[in-house]
């Protein structure tokens, strides 16, 4: 079986934004920057959130407030940031979100993390608009790091066309405004328009809070005893899903028995707020 | 009817006093043991881990179960966490009965299903320095070599003398 590379959070905020003529990162919605979003979003999926910038950006103080990787290179665009991370953090695979999403919701990186294929270079979503693949909110597995060289070597930095010519999981996204960007003064009011109707969306589904409490490989492997997790994830089966992707667990699901506030249940049981949730490795007593 | 955990060793002769019951003409018990070799590997020490909230309760009906199955006095099962050492006993079962066929039975059953059952844990280390939980590393490694019981959850390859 695969064992799944560790996932961090990378938020690429090294763009140009050339057309917007002010720094995309901290345009605002609700009253919060677009970055500080981003990595609050990112956050709740992975341990670790990094923002990619440029070398001149790395004293702004917007970004500065958060862990950084500081692109090798000038001039050649977002692969470049992912490229950086995985030089930066060698063996780790990388959830990859673009500053200027503002639609971007748990239920897209959910979808994403869920589906994930560890052994394709990246997991991606089609854009709704064209069909192809969309870069920029992506799962990208440590294998990519030697094949993206490859690919600059050959003089190319488009990281929609590194996708197309590489084997790459693609997925239909079930958010499907997810993934709108806002380039332009006109699209970030019109973005700003939707973003409060957006929250009140009732097919988002609350995060809701967790306890995770791991015993044995688990608590080996997750690097820790317990845990309060906020997520979206409706049932066990979810949840371990998250859990597994965040943590790197080697065991697949059919290996494990879950209970739920200090009973078996099934993996399709309804999580409620609160909830306490053990996965049960294989046992051993006697 | 009484499953419960013990972080020192067992103390037998203490547990074999609360099965004693004037219509008890019989009393059997199992002892599982720390054993010197597992799967081609010499093993210096173990460490049990237990979910004990949930094993509490899930040791509790294998006891009723035994306890409808067969017509027994009492049953009481102790099994030890923390680093054990070899010989040392991991687990302990015991059945007081009107007659020997039940307790041998009732004390067959428990074990077995404590050993299925139980959210409990068991990390060996070995001589050559290596360690590993039982049956998640190597079936996580050799899913092939799973075969699941009616609980859908057997890993059980008898690995140890228990």
């Amino acid at each position: 079986m695969s064992v799944h590379a560790p996932l961090r959070g990378l938020v690429l905020a090294g763009g140009a934004s050339g057309r917007m003529k002010r720094d995309k990162a901290t345009l605002l919605y609700e009253g919060r920057s677009q970055l500080d979003r981003a990595v609050e979003l990112v956050a709740r999926h992975v341990d670790q959130v990094f923002v990619s910038v440029r070398a001149s950006q790395g004293a702004d103080p917007a970004r500065a407030r958060y862990p950084l990787i500081v692109d090798s290179v000038e001039g050649r665009g977002p692969i470049i940031g992912i490229r950086s991370a995985s030089a930066a953090h060698p063996g780790n695979a990388w959830l990859v979100v673009a500053c200027d999403l503002p639609f971007l919701s748990d239920r897209a990186l959910r979808q994403l993390i869920a589906e994930r294929d560890p052994a394709a270079s990246a997991t991606a979503y089609t854009s709704v608009h064209d069909g192809l693949p969309e870069p920029l909110c992506a799962i990208w597995e440590p294998k990519a790091a030697a094949e993206i060289d490859a690919f600059l070597g050959r003089g190319k930095d488009c990281p929609r066309k590194f996708l197309m010519n590489h084997a790459v999981r693609l997925l239909e996204p079930k958010d499907r405004r997810a993934l709108d960007n806002v380039n332009t003064p006109e699209e970030y009011v019109r973005a700003s328009d939707l973003i409060p109707a957006s929250s009140a969306d009732p097919t988002t589904a609350p995060a809701m809070q967790l306890k995770i409490q791991y015993f044995a490989l688990m608590r080996e492997q997750s690097g820790r005893s317990e845990e309060t997790v906020e997520t979206l994830a409706s049932t066990p089966a979810d949840l371990y899903a998250e859990l597994k992707a965040r943590h790197g667990f080697t065991l697949p699901r059919e290996q494990l028995k879950v209970a739920v506030n200090s009973e078996f249940a099934a993996w399709s049981r309804p999580l409620a707020a609160g909830d306490a949730v053990v996965f049960i490795p294989p046992v051993a007593g006697g | 009817m009484r499953f419960r955990f013990t972080h020192a060793a067992i103390d037998t002769a203490a547990a074999r006093r609360e099965l004693i019951d004037p219509g008890a003409g019989g009393y059997a018990s199992f002892e599982g043991w720390v054993r010197d070799f597992n799967e081609g590997q010499q093993v210096t020490h173990l460490e049990y881990e237990a979910f004990e909230e949930l094993a509490l309760k899930e040791g509790e009906r294998i006891l009723a179960e035994a306890a409808a199955r067969f017509p027994i006095k009492h049953a009481l099962c102790i099994h030890r966490v923390g680093r054990l050492s070899l010989s040392d006993m991991a687990v302990w079962v015991g059945v007081s009965s009107t007659h020997r066929g039940e307790a041998f039975d009732a004390c067959r059953l428990i074990i077995d299903e404590v050993k299925h059952r139980l959210p409990i844990w068991k990390k060996e280390h070995y001589r050559s320095g290596d360690s590993g939980w039982v049956n998640c590393e190597r079936c996580a490694a050799a899913p092939e070599h799973r075969h699941a019981d009616a609980h859908g959850h057997d890993h059980d390859h008898d690995h140890d003398a228990a």
